[in-house]
């Protein structure tokens, strides 16, 4: 599949389509010589464009179509991953996916949503857009987890939980509530890993951890900017301004002390390259695995209680009477 | 000019009116049954219709008026928020700020306070929806763990009236992270034995919802509250329908089984009390006294 290119990106494609076109000459020297420059220019090109994108490019890095996911991250940093499905009380969510898998040799559970690849994929995983089954789902396999002591590995990346009609009937909000809830006491290590988009309560309702990460072009927001931009602006289309406003960028998310640490991307993106993406990822979480797996239970609750407790006293004041 | 040619002034717009609020005056129009109700009425009847029993949406202050059997003591006033983003949208957050303290004579959308109900020394946490919609930001956050942390010190049962559109849109991520630090101290009032009971009222939706509205031991609410997830408007474009009648409110949402009870103002004190005795707090206090060595 040719790689998707963003609205932002032309300087890229264009150089990509240049590539692509000489690739279908006759192989020679020169020929070779070229498309080498050009892959250079690449390079340099998307160096400068991805160091100082917007906000708004950012969120559309965040949702970049071919932005690897929590299956190619299954695929290339787990081993023997056995999916788990259902809730056990309604249905199995496709958006939300929990199984079990080896991290270099040490067993974990892996917590995450999916948005699909294809259109038919697509629709079959909703879009990402989780149920209330989704997150009971991942309760459970979450409270499994915690029964045999083994790490919890989550991976968030949806737009925001299914805003439909089954959704509150079946009670997404009571799902989403009592899963951060019970997340803040279970009893394992649990790391977060914002990979996409951080979708509001629909990211929260799995995205509490002992440690919260984020990669480097992920966006995390208590509404999206389209959203956001429609409620105060009444104009959909101040999307971009919305984003800015937001402070939605790992960075931004850094400063204000909600996520811990920021995942590296390959140059331009863990679209243009997910093996490296993922190898970034990998070296990451082996090390605040460890670190985390090396604390008590009562130590790493405590500190996880305080990390979450402590959100906010940064943008409160006190004033006297 | 000819009489039909004349133009028009267009008729003044009137203006909009509030609908659940109580306005100035002596007489009031009741959105539920269009009857004009005397307002020294509706101070005895804690603000719903005596003929239709609508419920009147309630100011923090007046809610813990209706629950409360004297005087309370009121904690952590004095908060009040940076602006931690520097939002500005068509107005700066700063400015949304100030005119909703100058609104409700509050620092920010909550009054936390314990006081006794029914003889029952109780922590409460009403939400003032005039300011700002009653929404959360980091200020609503820390006071409602605090009050939690503070109830279970005390070994106090917690209250908390929900009366908001969610998460505080102006403070970015940092007001989603309020549900997190507000969940993680229930789950210790939880672990404590200490009781939680959550009364929702008109509306509760958003982020607030998906947090510590429905995690009570007990979920009450006033009728016809609108509660949900996400907003009716943003439901309707999903589907692209119109949503039934009644979707989203008390009732419905009872139905469906996500409420234990839906209780008229006038009884709200009364089954608060018997649901806190079913669950020994007044007690709690003594009994915490007896162990300690």
């Amino acid at each position: 599949m040719p790689l998707e290119t963003l609205e932002f990106e032309e300087p890229i494609a264009a150089l990509l389509k240049e590539i692509e076109a000489l690739t279908q000459l006759p192989r020679t020297d020169a020929r070779d010589r070229e498309i080498e420059a050009l892959g250079r220019r690449l390079v340099t090109v998307r160096g400068t464009l991805y160091k100082s994108l917007t906000p708004w490019q950012r969120v559309l890095v965040a949702r970049h179509p071919n932005r690897p996911g929590l299956e190619d991250f299954i695929q290339r940093l787990f081993t023997g991953f056995v999916e788990i499905h259902g809730d056990r009380r309604f249905a199995d969510d496709h958006a939300l996916m929990t199984g079990f898998a080896e991290f270099k040799g040490q067993p974990v559970l892996l917590v995450g949503h999916v948005k699909g690849g294809d259109t038919k994929e697509k629709i079959f995983r909703n879009f990402g857009y989780a149920r209330p089954e989704g997150y009971r789902k991942a309760l459970r396999a979450m409270r499994l987890a915690e029964k045999f002591r083994r790490p919890i590995i989550v991976f968030v990346d949806t737009p925001a939980a299914y805003p439909g009609i089954e959704s509150e009937e079946r009670g997404v909000a009571e799902a989403i509530a009592v899963n951060i809830r019970d997340m803040t006491v279970l009893d394992t290590p649990i790391i977060v890993i914002v990979s996409g988009e951080g979708g509001s309560g629909g990211a929260l309702g799995i995205a509490i951890g002992d440690r919260v990460l984020m990669q480097e072009f992920a966006i995390y927001s208590v509404i999206p900017p389209e959203g956001c931009a429609a409620l105060v602006w009444r104009d959909s289309s101040k999307k971009a301004e919305a984003a800015a406003a937001l402070k939605l960028t790992a960075p931004d998310l850094l400063e204000f002390g909600i996520i811990d640490e920021i995942v590296k991307e390959p140059i331009g993106g863990a679209h243009t390259d997910p093996a490296a993406a993922a190898q970034l990822v990998d070296d990451v979480l082996t090390r605040v695995l460890a670190e985390v797996g090396a604390m008590t239970s009562d130590a790493r609750l405590a500190k996880r209680y305080e990390k979450f407790r402590n959100m906010g006293r940064a943008g409160i004041e006190f004033l006297e009477e | 000019m000819a009489w039909f040619k004349k133009t028009r002034k267009p008729m003044a717009a009137p203006a909009k009116e509030k609908p659940s609020r109580v306005p100035e005056g002596l007489w009031v129009k009741c959105p539920g049954c269009a009857q004009a109700i005397y307002n020294k009425d509706l101070v005895t009847t804690l603000n719903v219709c005596p003929k239709c029993g609508h419920h009147f949406r309630l100011g923090a202050a007046e809610r813990l008026r209706t629950l409360f059997d004297a005087a309370w003591t009121e904690y952590d006033k004095d908060l009040v928020s940076t602006d931690p983003l520097s939002f500005t949208d068509t107005k700066p957050y700063r400015a949304r700020l100030k005119a909703g303290m100058e609104g409700t004579g509050l620092r920010d959308a909550v009054i936390v306070a314990s006081g006794a109900i029914d003889g029952i020394e109780t922590m409460v946490a009403a939400m003032e929806y005039e300011f700002i919609g009653g929404s959360m930001g980091v200020v609503v956050g820390e006071k409602i763990a605090r009050a939690i942390e503070r109830a279970i010190g005390a070994r106090m049962p917690v209250v908390i009236v929900c009366c908001s559109g969610g998460a505080r849109m102006m403070e970015g991520a940092l007001s989603l992270m309020q549900m997190a630090k507000i969940c993680a101290a229930l789950a210790r009032l939880d672990r404590e034995r200490l009781p939680y009971i959550a009364v929702l009222t008109d509306p509760t939706t958003g982020g607030v919802t998906a947090s510590f509205a429905m995690l009570g031991d007990l979920n009450i609410a006033e009728p016809k509250a609108l509660i949900g997830f996400a907003g009716p408007r943003v439901i309707e474009q999903t589907i692209r329908q119109k949503l039934p009648d009644g979707f989203q409110r008390s009732e419905f949402l009872m139905e469906k089984g996500m409420l234990d009870l839906v209780v008229d103002r006038r009884e709200l004190k009364a089954t608060i009390a018997s649901a806190l005795r079913f669950m020994g707090a007044g007690a709690l206090a003594t009994q915490s006294e007896a162990v300690s060595p």
